[in-house]
Order: structure tokens, then C-alpha cells, then sequence
């Protein structure tokens, strides 16, 4: 069964439309990177998923059941602004959040704060560092023992340590319940050795969608002389060329022709190159 | 209760996939005779735990293991070696294979040559005698 699905979902503020005529379709058990610039969707995309906010145009669903306005039971979301009470301390806070939800587990939540090292469970919420938030905020999410779980920038305002033992916790989620994760970052470093699934989205639309393993398979870079260009065979992405030398980025490429050097492009390599491809599109519209 | 045998060491600079990182651990301990028929390999959640790495990867790496006749799933119990790889000439210090290159090593060592001086030395034979496209 697919987690959520997206068919052909936009989403439009006044003039601009943030995300444009999105289709996905996310397999159960999958950890999800969404990645995209500033600005493409990620998080407008997250939220109508949450329930938030209500997509102009398509539908998604969660686990089959459309997505209405309200957060679906099984749902968990964390939000890019870690919306919590400031006033409360920790301990309040997850007293709270228990008698909020209809399924949740004080339990679980305890079990994920004692795992991070640096979260002092009697201080004003208010007072903790963005970090500090945001770990509280995951240990909160995870008490609503979710079976998908969204995180908007999940990594972004952690220490190293922090980071290590957060990912730690995410994916012992995976490995004991089987938990469709989707998150989205700019860090790519961060996401390559957990998540097994790519979603690339820019300018609204998804670009990319797929196996990370099976999306790189599908790729080469290719590395020869810039005069004999015209004999490579496949769909260029993009490239990068000096006087002498291009380097491409390809799709369903054929053999290389001799005097280039073929290698797979690792997903850093592989998101680059569908960025700057999308950047230089954008560009040469304006120019018109 | 069952002990592991192994433990994995994910190199995240080295531009080998991490599944295969595992495969080729797994066959590595195999060759030198660290697990054997019936050893039980850590647990999804146990890698996890070490490492924080996806669990969905490390079972991939199971199944391709599987595949290969190398392993066995056992529902609820885990993942099981089921072949032996290692043999006479691999495993052990005292192995004579291992002995001769080691007497090798010595010699090269005594000539002044360097590590890099040995790795190409040792991959250029190595590649003529195991052409890579006769590898699998």
C-alpha cells in the first residue's frame, strides 16, 4: 500500500502558484528525502499533506483515505516553525500533548527524550536553544506513534551530536515499526546513508521520484573532450563545460565513446546537476 | 541468547553504497573464517542502533546475501549464515598462501618500497591474473 499519494496537486497564493501539478506516489516503509531549492514547494507541500493547508487544484491521500482539511490519526508532523507552548516546560508540554491526542504513548515520548542527551526535562520550553525545540518537538511527534511521518527540515538547527542521535532515533522508528518517513533538507550529505527514496521537487513540480539506488543506476556523468559532445548518446540533464573539457550529466545514456570517462554520479552529483539544469531554465525565461 | 560475531564500519567518504559496504563486509568476514555456517548476522535494529544508518538498507543488503546462497531469513529469529567461504588457504595466520606474502611483504619492505609501491605492484599481477572482466 503507498503512504501518501499526490495526483496533480498544486497549490496557489494570489498570482503565484507554489506547487504545480505534483504526482507521487510514496511505497509504505519508505524514508523519503525531499530536496529541492529554497522556495520549490517542500514545505507547502508537507503541510497540505498534514492536513494544514488545502491544496488549490488535486488531491492527496494518507494510506488511501483522502487528505480533509485535519491531520489523519496516523499522521505526524513536524513543522519547519516548531509551533510549541513556550510557557510550559517540557514535562507540562508532553502532559499536554497527551491529553490532546487520541493515540498516544507518554511512554514512547519519555523513552526518545531520555535518548537525547541534551533536553533538561524542567525547562520554560521558551528557554531552550532552536535544537533544544526542536528535539522536543520529534520526541512529541513520535508520541503519536505515527505510521507516516512528516518533517519539515528535521536537521537544520541541530548540533553534530544532536544530529547523530536524531537520525539514530528516526531510523530505529523505521527499523521497529516500520514508519513511512518523508524529510525534507538542504543538507544532502545528511540524507544519503538514510533515506532510500528520492523526491526532487522545483519550482513546484517533481523532477525526480524514485529509488535512490535505482535513480543513480538510471545516470551517468560523463567526462571527455568538449568538441566531441555531439557523440554522446542520451538525455542531457545538464553540464558543465571549460574550453577543452565537458562534463555531463545524463540520463538513459548509452556506452561512452572513446576518450570519455563514464562514472555513476552519487546523489549529491545527481541533485546538482537537476538543480542547476532547472536554475538555467528559469533564467533563460526571464530573458525572453 | 545469541551473541553477534560481527560489527559493521560504514565509511560515508568512500562512494561505495552503503548496502554494498555491508555485502562486502559480510563476504570479507566469511573469507577469513570470523563467521561461519549458523552464525546469526546483527540485526537490522542492531545496525541501526550502531551505525544510523536506514534499516531498509541493511535488510537489502540481507536479500542480495540471501540471493547469493551466502544467507538465510528466519522469521522472527533473523538472518543466518548458511555457506562457508573461508578455506584452508585463507584463513588462519599460518596459511601458506598467506605465509608466502607475507615473506613477499618482508622482502618488498626490505627494498625500500613504499605502501603505494606495493598496492600497484600487488594489483597489477593481481589484474593479470584476474582479468576484470573475466571478475564477477
Amino acid at each position: 500500500m503507498n503512504s501518501l499519494t499526490a495526483t496533480a496537486v498544486g497549490k496557489r497564493y494570489r498570482a503565484r502558484w507554489a506547487v504545480r501539478d505534483c504526482g507521487f506516489a510514496i511505497p509504505e516503509g519508505k524514508v523519503v528525502a525531499l530536496v529541492g531549492p529554497n522556495g520549490a514547494g517542500k514545505s507547502t507541500l508537507l503541510r497540505m499533506a498534514a492536513g494544514l493547508s488545502r491544496p488549490t487544484t488535486g488531491e492527496l491521500k494518507v494510506f488511501g483515505t483522502p487528505v480533509q482539511g485535519r491531520i489523519h490519526p496516523d499522521v505526524a508532523f513536524l513543522a519547519q516553525e516548531r509551533p510549541l507552548y513556550h510557557d510550559l516546560t517540557v514535562r507540562e508540554l508532553v502532559r499536554l500533548c497527551a491529553a490532546m491526542n487520541d493515540r498516544w504513548s507518554t511512554e514512547r515520548v519519555r523513552e526518545v527524550l531520555g535518548l537525547q542527551a541534551g533536553v533538561d526535562h524542567n525547562a520554560k520550553v521558551g528557554s531552550l536553544s532552536g535544537g533544544g525545540r526542536t528535539q522536543v518537538a520529534i520526541a512529541l511527534a513520535l508520541g503519536r506513534l505515527p505510521r507516516l511521518l512528516l518533517l519539515d527540515e528535521p536537521l537544520a538547527d541541530l548540533d553534530p551530536l544532536a544530529r547523530d542521535e536524531t537520525l539514530r532515533i528516526i531510523m530505529t522508528e523505521v527499523a521497529d515499526r516500520g514508519t513511512t518517513v518523508v524529510m525534507s533538507s538542504h543538507l544532502l550529505s545528511d540524507l544519503h546513508e538514510v533515506c532510500d527514496h528520492i523526491l526532487l521537487i522545483d519550482e513546484g513540480r517533481v523532477q525526480v521520484d524514485g529509488d535512490i539506488q535505482e535513480v543513480l543506476a538510471r545516470h551517468r556523468i560523463l567526462v571527455g573532450p568538449a568538441a566531441g559532445e555531439s557523440t554522446v548518446e542520451g538525455t542531457l540533464i545538464s553540464a558543465t563545460r571549460t574550453e577543452r573539457q565537458s562534463t555531463l550529466l545524463l540520463r538513459e545514456a548509452e556506452p561512452a565513446p572513446r576518450g570519455w570517462a563514464s562514472t555513476e554520479p552519487d546523489l549529491e552529483s545527481l541533485v546538482m546537476g537537476y538543480l542547476r539544469a532547472s536554475r538555467e531554465r528559469r533564467n533563460s525565461a526571464q530573458h525572453k | 541468547m545469541l551473541t553477534d560475531v560481527i560489527e559493521f564500519r560504514i565509511d560515508r567518504r568512500s562512494g561505495v553504497s552503503t548496502y554494498v559496504q555491508i555485502i562486502q563486509q559480510v563476504k570479507q568476514a566469511m573469507r577469513l573464517g570470523l563467521l561461519n555456517p549458523g552464525d546469526r548476522l546483527p540485526s537490522a535494529r542492531e545496525v541501526v542502533e550502531a551505525t544510523a544508518i536506514n534499516p531498509n538498507t541493511v535488510l537489502k543488503a540481507y536479500r542480495e546475501l540471501e540471493r547469493d546462497g551466502l544467507a538465510q531469513g528466519r522469521r522472527g529469529l533473523g538472518t543466518f549464515v548458511t555457506k562457508s567461504l573461508s578455506s584452508e588457504a585463507t584463513t588462519g595466520d599460518d596459511a601458506p598462501l598467506r605465509q608466502e606474502l607475507s615473506g613477499w611483504m618482508d622482502r618488498a619492505q626490505q627494498s625500500g618500497l613504499v605502501v603505494e609501491d606495493v598496492d600497484a605492484l600487488y594489483v597489477a599481477v593481481r589484474d593479470e591474473h584476474y582479468p576484470a572482466e573475466e571478475r564477477s
